[in-house]
């Protein structure tokens, strides 16, 4: 037995270890306000809600408006649009979640999910790979196999419900927490 | 060979500092009288540009602080004021900008120097991990500089690079996402961000200086590497570092500048993107977005694998298997120049980079045409990126267990000198 023969504990001992703690916990509480001023300021904070009125938003046009210094994609889409987002079968979808900020984490990636209103269509309008701007798909311009978006950075490409469906980025396009506060105008944040 | 000094003060003062801080003697032993394998070529130059090149980037950079204005209102401005309206602010720019890619191209020749005459081998693997890290170092500094313009390229640029650490969302949820808005100082890429960029790219050349400093203090342990690969045997295989070296140094340097001149007189903007001549716009993104020349075939791995994180930690990993390079290697011979096997490969890796480099910088679905039937680049970068690995995972200590070196000659002195320099 090694302990049999340890001496008793001296008042050097005890000052060694007092001290190796003191540095230790000190050194970390210390450390914790040079690693914080790294976040947010609380004037950015401040900042993070939107009103929009969308009610100058044609069919088929996506009109895009900055939240959080992100860009910010709504999008009022075709019947046709709608009824191909809503012929996917949630087996086919590379990310099964929805991504939506006002339903619950698990909530599946069906079309329904994504929109409070069918025609209507908010997304962050930030490719979910490395942050680049996805450019929105139109008839007379399509952009990638799906009819959403195509991100030319890294070759990404969204369906008409924002929903990743080839490349390099592992989840949908996300939906930010918002609401209607009128047929017309919806805030977000 | 870090021998006896031979330092002798000449003088009252001298003889009176050298008791009190022994700096003369210092500078004496190790760039003066410093034994130096007398066989060393054109590659050696390298270290001696790289230091130049560090000196010219901080002497540079501390004027352009002057001028520049870190705010992502004013910063796109600032630097047309420097280009316009500076005294001579167009030249310290410009060979600023330039002299990030004259730096790059210096350290790639280094490191392939190294990699070649097995410069990493013992006794000089600290050398060699110490170098690793001043190259992530540069790339760090490189990156944060080139945001400061705050161009289009600039804040894409910053976007996509931050936006790597989300990828740890797939392994800790909102762990990446937290990183980010950290590294942000934001909910994206900001004025937060130009700043601390800003305060890091002033601070980070200076590390790299003290990085430096340790990289020539364990070089003075053993002493040069030479493309023979042997070790020293005697003072019949060296020369002083002073007068040989310096002037042999000074005299490829002088040729290395005037590239470097030519550059910034005569194609200032060649290594620019010109996209970074619009203002960065956090709602646009440009069609392309590519990375400086130096950090192409790094992006080309990162966009080889369709998958996130994988794309990520095959990046990463590329530069860490650097570490490794020590180790991986499994020859008792350290040049190539009597490594048949390895030589070939050697060559082929360094076609190979230079093939991602291709690669990344085309854009994503890009395609090779040849003779009609088209080949997506996609799977050129995935080869690239395949041999990249394997070059330092499978053949490195595969080849040293295998080939059969050629003969190695008895001393440094014999060849170069005929034996006449032998003292028997």
């Amino acid at each position: 037995m090694t302990t049999a023969t340890e001496p008793e504990p001296t008042r050097r001992d005890f000052l060694y270890i007092a001290t190796g703690a003191v540095a230790a916990v000190g050194g970390a509480f210390a450390a914790w306000p040079f690693l914080d001023q790294m976040n947010p300021t609380s004037a950015v904070l401040a900042l993070a809600s939107i009103e929009i009125d969308i009610s100058s938003i044609q069919v088929g046009q996506q009109v895009v408006f900055k939240w959080r210094g992100h860009p910010l994609f709504v999008r009022r889409r075709t019947s046709k649009e709608i009824a191909e987002a809503r012929a996917v079968a949630l087996s086919d979808l590379i990310d099964p979640v929805a991504r939506n900020a006002n339903l619950p984490d698990d909530a599946p990636a069906t079309d329904a999910n994504r929109e409070y209103k069918p025609e209507w269509l908010v997304l962050i309008g930030v490719c979910t790979h490395l942050g680049c701007t996805p450019t929105v798909s139109t008839p007379q311009a399509p952009q990638g196999d799906y009819g959403g978006w195509l991100c030319h950075c890294h070759g990404s490409q969204y369906d008409t419900a924002g929903r990743i469906r080839k490349g390099p980025a592992p989840q949908n396009l996300a939906v930010p927490p918002y609401s209607f506060l009128s047929p017309t105008k919806i805030k977000v944040g | 060979m870090a021998g006896q000094s031979t330092y002798v003060p000449a003088t009252g003062f001298t003889r009176w500092l050298d008791k009190r801080l022994p700096i003369l003697r210092l500078a004496h032993d190790t760039m003066t009288t410093f034994p130096t394998p007398r066989n060393l070529n054109v590659w050696y130059t390298f270290g001696g540009i790289l230091t130049f090149c560090l000196g010219v980037q901080i002497v540079t950079g501390i004027v352009l602080a002057m001028h520049y204005v870190p705010n992502a209102d004013l910063a796109f401005d600032s630097v047309d004021t420097i280009m316009r309206d500076v005294n001579y602010g167009w030249l310290i720019r410009t060979v600023h900008a330039t002299g990030a890619s004259m730096f790059f191209l210096a350290v790639y020749l280094h490191m392939f120097r190294g990699l070649y005459y097995g410069s990493y081998k013992a006794p000089r693997e600290v050398i060699w991990i110490l170098g690793v890290l001043i190259y992530l170092l540069m790339m760090g500094t490189a990156f944060f500089g080139y945001v400061l313009p705050w161009g289009q390229m600039s804040f894409w640029g910053a976007t996509v690079i931050t936006s790597l650490f989300s990828a740890l969302d797939q392994i800790i949820p909102h762990l990446g996402t937290a990183i980010t808005t950290w590294l942000w100082g934001g909910f994206a890429v900001g004025d937060a961000t130009l700043n601390r960029f800003f305060s890091l790219h002033y601070l980070l050349p200076f590390v790299i200086a003290g990085v430096v400093g340790l990289h020539i203090w364990a070089l003075h342990v053993p002493g040069n590497n030479n493309p023979l690969g042997i070790d020293v045997k005697g003072p019949q295989d060296t020369l002083s570092f002073h007068p040989y070296y310096t002037a042999k140094d000074a005299f490829y340097l002088s040729l290395f500048v005037i590239l470097f001149a030519g550059f910034v007189f005569f194609a200032p903007d060649f290594f620019g993107n010109p996209d970074n001549s619009i203002q960065a716009n956090p709602l646009v993104t440009p069609p392309d977005i590519v990375p400086e020349w130096y950090l192409l075939p790094f992006y080309a791995m990162l966009r080889s694998v369709p998958q996130k994180l994988i794309g990520v930690l095959v990046l990463v990993g590329a530069l860490v298997t650097l570490f490794f390079v020590p180790w991986l290697d499994t020859s008792k011979v350290r040049s190539c120049r009597f490594r048949p096997l390895m030589k070939q490969f050697f060559w082929l890796f360094a076609a190979d980079c230079l093939m991602l480099g291709y690669v990344g910088s085309q854009s994503a679905d890009a395609a090779l045409n040849l003779g009609g039937t088209q080949l997506p680049l996609v799977w050129l970068a995935r080869l690239g990126t395949a041999y990249f690995y394997a070059f330092f995972w499978l053949l490195m200590p595969l080849i040293g267990l295998i080939e059969k070196p050629k003969p190695l000659p008895d001393s440094i002195a014999k060849p170069v000198l005929g034996g006449k320099g032998e003292r028997k």
